[in-house]
C-alpha cells in the first residue's frame, strides 16, 4: 500500500509489515549548517514494534532519531525538510505546540540524565507538565512508570533520595519511567546502553522487550547483536543514506545488499 | 639497514641506556619539584605572615565592647559596633540589589542568547566592569547619587558595593550554566518541559552549588572594599541604622583609624582587620564546603 509514492523505487525501504505504520518519513533531508546529513530517507516504522538503526559512526543514525521529536530546533544551524508523518500530520510542519509533540514521542538519552532532584521528583516533574493528579493520583503513576521500568522494587524505600545517587543501570532505567510517565505513543532511546554494563544492559533490553506491547520503541544502536536481539525491524545506515532496512532476521540472515554484508559481518566499520 | 642494526643492541646496552636517561630524568624532576616547592613557600610565607600579624595584633583588641560600643574620639575607650553594623547593612544590601541581577544577566548569557551581537557587548562591558578599579566605581556612585541628593549615604554605598558583585556573579553564573552538560538539558526539553521550566528547575538547580560558591566570593570581596564607600557613604561616627544618612563601616574606619597617631584608634583597626579576615575566610571555607559537596 505504501509503494505507490513518489520516491524512486530503488529508495524505497518499505518492507511488508503486517502493522500500519506509527511513523511515515518521506524524502527527508537534514543539514547541520550546510553538511548534509540525511539524504532522502523513506521509511517506515511499524507500530508497537522495536525498530533499531545501526550503522557505523556518523551515518545520521541519531540524527534520523532526533528528527522524530524536533530535538535538533535546539540548535538554529541544524534543519530538516521533508516529511515526517505522525498520526495523519506532518511534525516538522504541524502548528502544534513541540511540548505536546514530545509528550506523544518520549526520547531517552545515550548518558543516563537524572534530574538534580530525588527519584519520585524526576518522574512526577513531567507528569506534572501535563496533568494535574491529586497526591495519590501521582504516587499512583509514579509507581506505575517505575513498575513498567523495572526499576520499583530497588527504589521502593528511597523514593526522596535523589536521583544521582543511583547506579548508572539504574539511572537509565530512571529516565526510561520518567520518559514512559508521561504517557506516550513512542518511545526514542539514542544508544541506551552504550554507557551500562552488561547486566544492566540485559535488563534494559528486557524492558524493551515488554515495552514494545504499548508503545512504537525506535533505538539507536553500535551493537549489532543488540539489534538482533531485541528488535523486530531493523534500517541499516551509512553516510546519509538508509541503505537497507527490513525485518531483523531477515536483514542479519540473508540481507539484500552486499554493503549490509559486510557491515554486518564485521568486513567494514 | 638500521632496523637490522637496531636489532643487533644488546639487551644490556638496552638496559644500560635506558638507565642513564631514566636517571637524568630523575634528577630533572628533582630541580623542577625542589623549583616548585621555593615558589610554594614564598608565597605562604607572606600570606601565614599577614594572618599571624593579624592574630596577634588583633585578638588582642577582641573584647564584649568592640560589639556594643560605637567608634571613640581619640584616646577615649569604645569599639567599633556602628562600623560592623554599617558594613552588614551595606553589605547585605549590595548582596540583595545585585545578586538577582547577576543571576539574571547570566542565566540570559548562557541560555537565552550565548553568541548574539547584545550577549558579546555584555560579556565585553561585564569583564571591564569586573576589572574597573572599585575607586572608579567610588567616584561614579559619588557622581550621579551623591551629587544629586546631596548627602552621602548608606544607600550610595550599598549601591558602589552592588556595582561590585553584579559582574562577578554574572561571570560565575554564566559560567557554572555552561558546565551544565547539554544532555540534562535536551532530556529536559525531550520531556516537553518550556524553557523557562528548564532553566529555574533543571539547569540553575545542578548548577546550583557553583552559582552560590560565586555570590559568597563576591560577598567575600565586597566586605574588605574600602574605595567605593570613601565617597559614597563616607563615615559616621555615631550608631546610625539610617541607610539615607553617612554610614560608617569597617573597612573605612581602619583606614582612618590605622592612619591616625592615636594607639587605642590603632588598636581598634587592627581587631577590625582581624574580625574582616575571619568574615572572609569564613565565606571561603564555606564556598569550598559549598563546591565540594557538589563533586
Amino acid at each position: 500500500m505504501l509503494t505507490t509514492t513518489l520516491a524512486p523505487p530503488s529508495r524505497l525501504n518499505t518492507a511488508a509489515m503486517p502493522t500500519a505504520p506509527k511513523i511515515t518519513v518521506r524524502n527527508l533531508n537534514f543539514y547541520y549548517g550546510k553538511f548534509h546529513a540525511l539524504k532522502g530517507i523513506n521509511l517506515d516504522i511499524p507500530e508497537n514494534k522495536v525498530t533499531a538503526f545501526i550503522g557505523p559512526s556518523g551515518c545520521g543514525k541519531s540524527t534520523l532519531l532526533r528528527t522524530f521529536n524536533r530535538m535538533f530546533e535546539l540548535y538554529p544551524e541544524q534543519r530538516a525538510e521533508g516529511e515526517i508523518m505522525l498520526d495523519g500530520e506532518n511534525l516538522l510542519t504541524s502548528k502544534q505546540d513541540v511540548a505536546l509533540l514530545r509528550a506523544k514521542v518520549g526520547m531517552v538519552f545515550q548518558k543516563p540524565t537524572p534530574f538534580p532532584m530525588s527519584i519520585y521528583d524526576n518522574i512526577a516533574f513531567g507528569v506534572k507538565l501535563f496533568d494535574s493528579l491529586s497526591a495519590p493520583e501521582m504516587d499512583e503513576r509514579v509507581e506505575w512508570a517505575l513498575r513498567k521500568a523495572a526499576l520499583w522494587t530497588e527504589v521502593r524505600d528511597k523514593l526522596h533520595q535523589s536521583g544521582a545517587s543511583l547506579s548508572g543501570g539504574q539511572q537509565q532505567r530512571l529516565c526510561i519511567a520518567r520518559g514512559i510517565a508521561i504517557k506516550p505513543e513512542v518511545l526514542l532511546l539514542d544508544e541506551p546502553c552504550s554507557a551500562l554494563d552488561p547486566i544492566s544492559t540485559a535488563k534494559v533490553e528486557e524492558l524493551i522487550a515488554e515495552l514494545k506491547a504499548d508503545y512504537t520503541v525506535v533505538i539507536v544502536t553500535h551493537n549489532m547483536q543488540q539489534a538482533a536481539r531485541c528488535s523486530d525491524y531493523t534500517a541499516y545506515m551509512y553516510l546519509g543514506d538508509l541503505m537497507e532496512f527490513g525485518e531483523t532476521e531477515q536483514l542479519f540472515v540473508k540481507p539484500k545488499r552486499s554493503e549490509t554484508e559486510d557491515y554486518i559481518t564485521g568486513r567494514f566499520g | 639497514m638500521s632496523s637490522t642494526s637496531q636489532t643487533l643492541i644488546s639487551a644490556a646496552d638496552l638496559g644500560a641506556a635506558r638507565a642513564a636517561r631514566f636517571a637524568r630524568r630523575k634528577r630533572v624532576n628533582r630541580i623542577a619539584l625542589g623549583l616548585s616547592l621555593l615558589a610554594m613557600v614564598f608565597g605562604v610565607f607572606w600570606l601565614v605572615w599577614i594572618l599571624w600579624e593579624t592574630l596577634r595584633l588583633g585578638l588582642g583588641g577582641l573584647s564584649l565592647a568592640l560589639f556594643t560600643e560605637m567608634t571613640p574620639p581619640p584616646n577615649e575607650a569604645g569599639g567599633l559596633s556602628n562600623a560592623i553594623f554599617g558594613s552588614l547593612s551595606m553589605v547585605a544590601l549590595a548582596t540583595f540589589v545585585g545578586t538577582p541581577i547577576g543571576i539574571l544577566a547570566g542565566i540570559y548569557l548562557s541560555e537565552y542568547d550565548t553568541h548574539g551581537p547584545l550577549a558579546q557587548v555584555t560579556r565585553f562591558v561585564n569583564d571591564i566592569l569586573l576589572s574597573a578599579p572599585s575607586i572608579v566605581i567610588g567616584l561614579f556612585v559619588y557622581t550621579v547619587m551623591v551629587t544629586r541628593f546631596k548627602s552621602f549615604s548608606g544607600y550610595a554605598g550599598g549601591l558602589a558595593l552592588a556595582l561590585i558583585v553584579v559582574p562577578v556573579v554574572i561571570r560565575t553564573t554564566e559560567n557554572m550554566l555552561l558546565l551544565v552538560p547539554a544532555g540534562l538539558r535536551e532530556a529536559a526539553y525531550a520531556l516537553g518541559t518550556p524553557k523557562w521550566k528548564v532553566i529555574s528547575f533543571i539547569t540553575l538547580r545542578a548548577a546550583r552549588a557553583g552559582v552560590i560558591t560565586g555570590v559568597l566570593l563576591a560577598v567575600a570581596r565586597i566586605a574588605g572594599e574600602t574605595a567605593p564607600l570613601l565617597f559614597t557613604a563616607l563615615n559616621n561616627q555615631f550608631w546610625n541604622a539610617d541607610l539615607s544618612k553617612p554610614m560608617a563601616s569597617l573597612p573605612v574606619t581602619i583606614f582612618k583609624f590605622a592612619m591616625s597617631p592615636y594607639e587605642n584608634w590603632q588598636k581598634l583597626a587592627w581587631a577590625g582587620v582581624f574580625l574582616i579576615t575571619m568574615a572572609v575566610l569564613a565565606l571561603n571555607i564555606l564556598a569550598r564546603v559549598l563546591t565540594r559537596v557538589k563533586k
